[in-house]
C-alpha cells in the first residue's frame, strides 16, 4: 500500500514473508472480520444461527460480485459508476422481455448481454475516444438510468416466470444459495485471472505506468476495454440476481449500489489511484460490509445510520494504516 | 489558452441560445424575458453549487458529499427554526454557511493532513453526513407549518424585479469571479490544479490550497441547503438525494475539466443553466419528465467529448494524475 507516497522506492531486500504475511492488508481485514463476527454474535442471539448466516450471504453476493471486476478496473486506472444503472437498465429490459412472454434462459441472455453492451460502451467512450473514465461512467449513469425510467415510468414489471425466481431465491444444498455459490466462483476465477496469468500482470503494470506498459507492448486500450466488457457482464449477472430476488423491476432498483461497490474496493486494500491491491482483499471487505449491515438489521439500527458506519470504516481503514506508517517512520528517524 | 476558455463559454452560450429557440418553436412564452427570468430562479442553488464545485475540481479534487451536507445544513437550520421562531434569518443564514464550513472542513483535512484521495474521503462522508442528518432529526420530516414565515420568505421577496434566491446567485456568482480572477487564492486554485509539482515550487502550499477548496465547497453547500429547505418548505432525511451528480454534471458541460486546471466561472454558471433549462422546458413542450435523466445524461457525454478535443492528453490518465495531487 505505497499508493499515497510520491516516489516508489524498491527497498534493498524484501520482508520476512512471515512479517509481511502477518502485517498485510488481508490479514488486518481478518481481524476486522473476526472482530465484528463476535461483536455481531455477542450483541443479538439471533445473529449466530445457519439460516441467519445464510441470509447475511445475500447482503453482499450481489455487490460483491461488481466489485470483482471494478477491482481489476480500478486496479488499471479506470473507474465505473454507472454499474448500478446498468442493474437498472438490464432489469428493465429483462421485465420487457418477460411481459412479451419470454421464458427463462431468454432473461438470463438478455440480462447478461445489456450488461455486457453497457459495459462495451463505457469502454468504447473511453478507450476508443481518450475520454475520463469518471466523468463519463457519470454520463452513462443518468444515460442508462434514464432510458430505464423512460420505458418504465412510475410503472413496475413484476410477471416473471416461476423458474426465474431461483438465480436469487433458490439453494445450491441446505444453506447454501446460487448467490453465494455463484460469488465464490466468480473470486476464485477473478482471483486466478489477476493474480496468476499474464493478463492479471498487465492490468497491475497499466495502474502503475499506462506509458511504461505501452511501450512494453501492453496493448493498454484493449486491456482496459475489455475490464470495462467484464464489469458490465458482472453488473448483468447482477442485475438478473436481484430481478429473480425482488420478483419485481422499478427504475429506481439498485440506487446508490455504484457507491457501496466502490467502498467494498477501497476497503478491500485496491489503491484508488491504480496499481495495486487483490481478489482476497476484496472478498474479505464484502463479507465485512456484509456482516456490519446485517448485525446491525438484527438490532433494528435503520439503513440510513448504517451508512455511517460504513462511511466511517471507510475512512478508519484507509486512514489508519497511513497514520501508523507516518507514526512508526517518525519513530525510525 | 485564454481563447480557448472564452470559445467553449461562447459555444455553451450558442448551445443554450438554440436550445432555447427550438422550446421556442413549440412554446413561444417560454423564451420571454419573465419566464427566462423563472428559469434563473430556478436554477439560483444549481448555480451556487457547481460554483463550489467548480473550486474543488479545479484543484483536481472532487466533492462527492456536498449534496449530503446540503441535507444536513438544511435540517440543522430547518429545526432551529422550527425550535426558535425568533431566530434572526441573516443569522441563520450565517449559521448555515458555518456548518457547511466546518463539513467541508472536515474533508478538506482528511484530504490534506492525512492524504487520503479526495474521492475516497468525499465517498465516506457523502454517507456520514447523510446517515447524520437522520440522526439529529431522528427520521422525522420538517415541514411548511414548523417553519416561520420570514424562513420561508425571505427568498421570495422581490428586489428590483427579481426574488431574492436569484439575487443570492447573482451575488455568489460575482463574488466567485472575483476571487477566481483577482485574487492570489484563485490563482493558486487554477495553478495546483494545471501544475502541483510546479505550484510547490512556487511557493503555494498545495495541501492548504485544497483544504480552502473544500472549505469553500462546505460553506457554499451550507448556504444551499437554507436556500433549499426554504425553496421546497420540507426538510427531510431525503433531500437532495443523489444531487452531487447533478452539480458535477453541470460543472461537466461547463467545460471544467475534471483533470483540474481548467474551468471557469462562467461555464459552470452556463453548464447549470443549460441543464436548468432543459428541466423546465421538458413539461412546456409535453415531453414526460421521465425523459430529464436520459438527457442530461446525453447532455453530459456530448460536453465530454466535445471539451476533450482541447485537452485530450489531460483527461486520459486522470486517476494517476490524482496520485500526484494527493501528495
Amino acid at each position: 500500500m505505497s499508493a499515497i507516497g510520491t516516489t516508489r522506492q524498491i527497498p534493498d531486500r524484501l520482508d520476512n514473508p512471515l512479517r509481511s504475511l502477518v502485517f498485510s492488508w488481508e490479514a488486518l481485514l481478518v481481524a476486522v472480520a473476526v472482530a465484528i463476527f463476535i461483536v455481531n454474535s455477542l450483541a443479538s442471539p439471533y445473529f449466530l444461527d445457519v439460516w441467519s448466516l445464510s441470509d447475511l450471504t445475500f447482503n453482499f453476493t450481489e455487490k460483491g460480485l461488481i466489485a470483482l471486476a471494478m477491482a481489476l478496473l480500478i486496479i488499471s486506472g479506470e473507474i465505473d459508476l454507472s454499474v448500478a444503472a446498468i442493474i437498472a437498465l438490464a432489469s428493465t429490459l429483462m421485465g420487457m422481455a418477460a411481459v412479451a412472454g419470454v421464458g427463462t434462459p431468454g432473461l438470463v441472455l438478455i440480462g447478461v448481454s445489456v450488461g455486457i453492451a453497457c459495459g462495451a460502451f463505457n469502454g468504447f467512450l473511453v478507450t476508443g475516444l481518450g475520454l475520463p473514465s469518471i466523468v463519463v461512467t457519470i454520463g452513462t449513469m443518468s444515460l442508462f438510468r434514464g432510458v430505464a425510467f423512460i420505458i418504465l415510468g412510475d410503472q413496475a414489471y413484476n410477471s416473471y416466470p416461476a423458474s426465474f425466481a431461483f438465480f436469487g431465491q433458490g439453494y445450491v444444498w441446505w444453506v447454501i444459495s446460487f448467490e453465494l455459490v455463484l460469488f465464490l466462483v466468480a473470486a476464485v476465477i477473478y482471483g486466478f485471472v489477476l493474480h496468476k496469468t499474464s493478463f492479471g500482470r498487465r492490468v497491475f503494470s497499466i495502474g502503475n505506468n499506462p506509458i511504461a506498459s505501452h511501450f512494453t507492448g501492453v496493448r493498454v486500450a484493449r486491456t482496459k476495454f475489455i475490464l470495462f466488457c467484464l464489469t458490465g457482464l458482472m453488473a448483468g449477472i447482477a442485475s438478473v440476481l436481484i430481478t429473480s430476488r425482488l420478483g419485481s423491476t422499478r427504475p429506481s432498483i439498485a440506487q446508490g449500489y455504484e457507491l457501496e461497490v466502490i467502498t467494498m474496493v477501497v476497503l478491500g486494500g485496491v489503491s484508488i489511484l491504480g496499481g495495486a491491491g487483490s481478489i482476497l482483499g476484496v472478498v474479505l471487505a464484502a463479507l465485512i460490509m456484509g456482516m456490519v449491515t446485517f448485525g446491525l438489521g438484527l438490532l433494528n439500527v435503520p439503513g440510513i445510520v448504517m451508512s455511517i458506519f460504513i462511511g466511517l470504516l471507510l475512512i478508519l481503514v484507509i486512514a489508519l494504516p497511513i497514520l501508523w506508517k507516518r507514526v512508526s517512520r517518525r519513530r525510525v528517524a | 489558452m485564454n481563447a480557448l476558455l472564452k470559445n467553449r463559454e461562447i459555444w455553451l452560450v450558442g448551445a443554450i441560445a438554440v436550445l432555447i429557440a427550438l422550446i421556442a418553436t413549440r412554446f413561444p412564452g417560454f423564451a420571454t424575458p419573465r419566464n427566462l427570468a423563472n428559469v434563473f430562479n430556478d436554477t439560483s442553488i444549481l448555480m451556487i453549487l457547481a460554483l463550489g464545485q467548480m473550486v474543488v475540481i479545479l484543484t483536481r479534487s472532487i466533492d462527492l458529499s456536498m449534496a449530503s451536507n446540503l441535507a444536513f445544513t438544511g435540517m440543522v437550520v430547518a429545526m432551529i427554526n422550527a425550535a426558535y421562531p425568533g431566530f434572526p434569518i441573516p443569522l441563520l443564514i450565517v449559521v448555515a454557511i458555518g456548518v457547511g464550513l466546518i463539513l467541508g472542513a472536515i474533508n478538506g483535512f482528511l484530504v490534506w493532513k492525512i492524504g487520503i484521495p479526495p474521492i475516497v474521503v468525499t465517498l465516506g462522508t457523502l454517507t456520514i453526513y447523510r446517515g447524520a442528518t437522520f440522526v439529529i432529526s431522528g427520521g422525522a420530516w420538517v415541514n411548511a407549518d414548523k417553519m416561520s414565515p420570514d424562513f420561508i420568505g425571505l427568498q421570495r421577496m422581490q428586489l428590483l424585479g427579481l426574488p431574492v434566491l436569484s439575487w443570492f446567485a447573482i451575488a455568489t456568482i460575482l463574488l466567485f469571479f472575483v476571487m477566481m480572477t483577482r485574487t492570489s487564492l484563485g490563482r493558486s486554485l487554477y495553478a495546483i490544479g494545471v501544475n502541483p509539482t510546479a505550484s510547490v515550487y512556487a511557493g503555494i502550499d498545495v495541501g492548504r490550497t485544497k483544504f480552502f477548496a473544500f472549505c469553500i465547497s462546505g460553506a457554499i453547500a451550507g448556504l444551499a441547503g437554507y436556500l433549499w429547505i426554504s425553496r421546497y418548505v420540507i426538510a427531510s432525511v431525503e433531500v437532495a438525494n443523489g444531487y452531487e451528480l447533478n452539480i458535477i454534471a453541470a460543472c461537466v458541460i461547463g467545460g471544467i475539466s475534471i483533470a483540474g486546471g481548467i474551468g471557469s466561472v462562467g461555464g459552470a454558471v452556463l453548464g447549470a443553466l443549460f441543464l436548468g433549462i432543459i428541466s423546465s422546458a421538458l413539461p412546456v413542450v409535453n415531453i414526460s419528465p421521465f425523459w430529464q435523466m436520459a438527457i442530461s445524461g446525453t447532455a453530459i457525454l456530448l460536453a465530454v467529448v466535445l471539451n476533450a478535443r482541447g485537452e485530450r492528453k489531460q483527461g486520459r490518465i486522470i486517476l494517476k494524475k490524482a496520485e500526484a495531487a494527493a501528495a
